[in-house]
């Protein structure tokens, strides 16, 4: 078959975009032609502000280089602008007669600087802030003059006006409003940038209207004179009042615009064999003037351009950060407020920091944070979540970040630390490092700096400082993945919901059963989906569901820790952390027979043999004799105990039985991950069941639990969910809640991460107040765990997974 | 000339999954994908030695059990935007008998790859 052809107008960040991702879905469809005003391949607009503030060069910003459009075959015309398009014949028209025929025409003209129209507009002198010429003239203008006016107090003004200043010029910003980025802060916040801008050596003229640019004999500017009369000298002059959509072309031929050409949710314009993408577009009566949503668009346009006909693009929430080194500021959603809204307000004028939450119905609607935007990415996150807040409203302003996280010496401003500190702990991962990437690299999303440069890769305690980074180098073009669809990974568009869903209603019983029906876009998965898969398929048809060993992490299947020097670990179970002289002795002949060089006590309450040899691991097993403690598994690790009222003076009930029981009911329950239960014989809490997954505290008069703590990397108490009086009762309570994370918690998350989705009223309504449902729930896992074999013995072991062949 | 040797039959490979021989050339590790196909490359991850061997496969990939770099088992080149390489063995198939060289390769494509056009 003959190749459609596919012509771009507009070489810039949108359409190149909706390229790649055109290419990734369908490399082969089209035959590419793309026409480019600027003489320049695709770069980073958004970074010409640190190449104007003589932190970056243009060299640094180009995003696709001339041999990417060569590699992937695509015609490309720079310095060419387009005309006319003939849309009866198919054909564009670029100045110089250059002329291309296209079936389907991609419009990614992007947006002209609006310029005031007073007289004086057309000296010399007089530009505007939107590509590399611009850029270029202000950089050599500022090596001759001295007197800079930037007219307009955005985002683009004050860091034309940063950077500016940043290269000598003494630099007066006018503004014709009373604050500064009125559209992305209100006026406290406002106060705040400016008297930091202001030490920054930048001078203010608000509520000041620009009636004339005065010119000298040669024809250059001078100075500005004002509707009140004043007058300050000026020899260069940056207008940044705002951006209109580019849509002459398209208006030229016919095409349906309204303040930008008007795209339907396919991004499809009147013309259906024209698409349209980026700042030239009007979706659902809005124009946008940041990367995100432009992202966003080109992800739907490509999924259409490839006839996959499935993708819509719904609109976009969007944040605004400002890229001037050493401010921290950030704003999202509506953050004005009105009649039905309340605020959340925290105001530290001499700390230097302000924030504000605006609440509609227990839903955060927007957020402005000044000096501290830590949890900027949080907030953002529940903005576009519409997720309930009123659990967590009497701490919200405080942020996520409160609560503890470890391995980055408690830092949590990303903008005061020096480039050398270290951002990432686990990778060792400085901040200079991943600024330097996400520039040079064009890097746009967590996942993208995680790839390149591993920090956040491991642990991701860190995460947050990363967003931070990213969020303060790319500015608004930083959106975090919207927490409620994540999907599954790349291997598929489906969330995990939507995965389980179907497993269960389908009745998938097998990975490539799974992967059928839902089309997946690899023949078999990832590293990251297949555990996630098999557990799932697991989970929802128990005693049907065939195990796949090969998608399982390999400690899984060969049932041992794997240590960095790829031998393994090995630690037998000892239930509620009870171990008799027998057992103790058997675990002694074992560390000798096998020259096992480390033993040691686990914080769960058992014993780890170390430096294991694979092959030596089914031997081991057979000499122990002792039930596998699953220390390597996405499952139940252990129940921890303290010695209760057997033999404690204060205790009240029998802590160590009731553990042992629940970990000999409970030791062979794969789930989402790793699950772990404590019980204490009173509220000294000596077993520390505040941070488990389940935490058991016997009273006088019964058992109080706990659900959702954690101890790990970000340390979380739990949370009271209920008070029992008796032994079964607790066994009762513990399954449900485990089954209902089981059923429904995304892979890999723990019950931490659950409980903070789907909130604890939630899991109290399904397990304590609906007797009914909660004892279907202890009925299923009981139902499951039935037929769970003891992976260690003898009969169970994959001898072919532990032998090595010989050559 | 290649010194074949014959190491397995495919039958000593889980579809998916992977063998370990030693050889005089140290640890290599059979790989077997699920169109079966074999590939070998040295147990040895180029990030920080981690034994490939115990991986998951996927594709024409193990993702090594240590810190999940992906290699591919075609060269033993690590997936961008991670940059190293594992080396990489000759295999031959002559029915269900898995033959191995130790005559490392190096980068060419692999016999077997052209067997198969
Ligand atoms: C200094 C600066 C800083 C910015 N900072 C941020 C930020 O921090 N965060 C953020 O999210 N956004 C920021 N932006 C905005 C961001 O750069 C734009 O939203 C984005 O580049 C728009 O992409 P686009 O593809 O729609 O348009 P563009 O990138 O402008 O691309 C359009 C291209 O089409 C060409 N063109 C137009 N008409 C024709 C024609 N008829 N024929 C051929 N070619 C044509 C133009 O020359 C241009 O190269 C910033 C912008 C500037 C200028
Ligand atoms: C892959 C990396 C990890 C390995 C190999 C590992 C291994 C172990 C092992 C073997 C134990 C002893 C458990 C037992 O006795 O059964 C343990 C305990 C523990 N681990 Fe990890 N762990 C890992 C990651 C983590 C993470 C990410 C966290 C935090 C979220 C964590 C938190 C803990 C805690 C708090 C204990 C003590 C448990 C207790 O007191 O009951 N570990 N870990
Ligand atoms: S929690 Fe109470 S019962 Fe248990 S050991 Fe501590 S003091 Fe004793
Ligand atoms: S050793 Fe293989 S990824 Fe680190």
């Amino acid at each position: 078959m003959k190749k459609m052809k596919l012509v771009m107008v507009g070489n810039g960040m949108a359409g190149v975009r909706t390229l790649e991702e055109l290419l990734k879905l369908m490399p082969d469809m089209y035959d590419i032609t793309v026409f480019g005003a600027e003489p320049y391949p695709n770069y980073n607009r958004i970074m010409l502000s640190p190449v104007l503030a003589g932190e970056q060069g243009i060299q640094d910003i180009i995003l696709n280089d001339l041999d990417w459009y060569q590699q992937n075959n695509i015609t490309l015309h720079l310095n060419k602008k387009v005309v006319r398009i003939d849309r009866l014949k198919k054909i564009v028209y670029a100045e110089d007669g250059t002329e291309a025929e296209y079936d389907r025409l991609l419009l990614a003209t992007g947006s002209n600087p609006f310029i005031l129209p007073v007289p004086g507009k057309d000296l010399q002198g007089v530009i505007s802030y939107r590509d590399i010429q611009d850029t270029n003239a202000m950089i050599a203008a500022a090596e001759k003059y001295k007197h800079a006016v930037v007219i307009g107090g955005g985002l683009l003004g004050l860091e034309a006006a940063n950077g500016l200043a940043l290269r000598g010029m003494d630099v007066t910003v006018v503004h014709i409003l009373p604050w500064l980025m009125e559209r992305q802060l209100d006026q406290s916040s406002s106060r705040m940038l400016q008297s930091s801008l202001e030490a920054k050596g930048l001078k203010f003229l608000l509520e000041k209207q620009t009636q004339e640019l005065v010119g000298g004999p040669d024809g250059r500017v001078t100075a500005v004179r004002f509707k009140d009369g004043s007058e300050i000298p000026a020899d260069l002059l940056v207008m940044a009042v705002g951006i209109r959509p580019n849509t002459a072309l398209a208006e030229s031929a016919g095409i349906y615009c309204n303040r930008g050409i008007v795209v339907n949710d396919t991004m499809q314009t009147y013309d259906p064999s024209i698409y349209a993408v980026g700042e030239c577009v009007s979706h659902r009566g809005t124009a946008y003037g940041l990367v995100a949503p432009l992202f966003d668009m080109a992800k739907v346009c490509a999924n259409h351009l490839a006839r996959m006909g499935i993708a819509r693009y719904q609109g976009s929430v969007t944040s605004t950060k400002l890229k001037v080194t050493g401010i921290d500021l950030f704003s999202a959603g509506d953050f004005t407020g009105n009649d039905n809204t309340d605020e959340i307000v925290l105001h530290d004028a001499a700390g230097g920091v302000y924030k504000k939450l605006v609440l509609q119905d227990d839903k955060l609607v927007g957020a402005v944070m000044y000096g501290d935007t830590t949890d900027g990415s949080w907030y953002f996150q529940m903005i576009r979540d519409g997720k309930n807040v009123a659990e967590i409203r009497d701490h919200l302003l405080f942020g996520q970040s409160h609560l503890g996280n470890s391995g980055h010496l408690g830092q949590s401003s990303a903008a005061s630390m020096p480039d050398t500190m270290e951002v990432c702990g686990c990778n060792g991962v400085c901040k200079g490092v991943i600024v330097k990437a996400i520039k040079e690299k064009g890097l746009f999303t967590l996942e993208d700096v995680r790839k390149h440069t591993k920090a956040s890769a491991s642990c991701g305690s860190c995460t947050g400082l990363v967003e931070q980074l990213l969020a303060s180098t790319v500015g608004g073009a930083y959106t975090p993945a919207l927490n409620m669809t994540k999907t599954m990974c790349g291997c598929t568009e489906l969330t995990h919901e939507e995965v389980r869903q179907a497993i269960d209603a389908q009745k998938l019983i097998s990975i490539p059963q799974v992967m059928q029906a839902l089309a997946w876009s690899t023949p078999n998965g990832c590293a990251s989906c297949r555990p996630g898969l098999n557990y799932y398929v697991l989970c929802a048809h128990p005693r049907l569901a065939r195990d796949d060993p090969q998608s399982r992490f390999i400690n899984e299947r060969a049932h041992a820790n794997i240590q960095k020097d790829g031998t393994f670990s090995v630690i037998p179970r000892m239930f509620g952390g009870v171990t008799t002289a027998k057992d103790l002795r058997r675990i002694a002949d074992v560390a000798d027979k096998y020259n096992i060089p480390t033993v040691k006590v686990t914080g769960g309450q058992r014993i780890d043999l170390l430096g294991v040899k694979k092959e030596d691991l089914p031997k081991v097993w057979a000499d122990l004799d002792m039930p596998s403690g699953h220390a390597y598994a996405k499952a139940l690790r252990t129940v921890k105990t303290c010695v209760g009222s057997e033999w404690c003076r204060f205790g009240v009930q029998d802590s160590t039985q009731m553990g042992i029981d629940l970990e000999k009911q409970l030791w062979k329950m794969y789930a989402p991950h790793k699950v772990k239960i404590a019980v204490s014989g009173c509220p000294r809490n000596c077993a520390e069941s505040g941070i488990k997954d389940v935490g058991v505290i016997g009273v006088e008069s019964g058992w109080e639990i706990y659900v959702g703590g954690n101890g790990g990397i970000k340390t979380v108490v739990a949370q009271f969910l209920v008070k029992v009086k008796t032994h079964d009762e607790v066994m009762e309570y513990t399954g449900a809640f485990l089954q209902l994370y089981r059923e429904q918690a995304r892979y890999l998350d723990r019950t931490v991460h659950y409980v903070e989705r789907v909130g604890l009223e939630y899991v109290k309504q399904q397990m304590v107040e609906d007797a009914a449902n909660r004892k279907a729930l202890y009925e299923r896992l009981l139902y499951a765990l039935q037929d769970e074999k003891d992976p260690w013995a003898k009969d169970n072991v994959n001898q072919r997974e532990f032998e090595a062949l010989e050559l | 000339m290649k010194d074949w040797t014959k190491v397995a039959t495919l039958n000593d490979i889980p579809p998916l999954g992977s063998r370990v021989v030693h050889t005089t050339h140290g640890e290599i590790a059979l790989f077997r994908t699920s169109e079966g196909e074999v590939f070998a490359l040295r147990d040895k991850c180029p990030h920080k030695g981690g034994p490939l061997s115990q991986g998951i496969v996927f594709g024409k990939k193990v993702a090594c059990p240590l810190h999940g770099w992906n290699i591919n088992l075609e060269d033993g080149n690590a997936v961008a935007p991670d940059v190293g390489c594992a080396r990489h063995y000759p295999v031959k198939m002559e029915g269900e008998t898995v033959y191995l060289s130790l005559t490392e390769d190096r980068g060419q494509r692999t016999e077997h790859h052209e067997d198969r056009r």
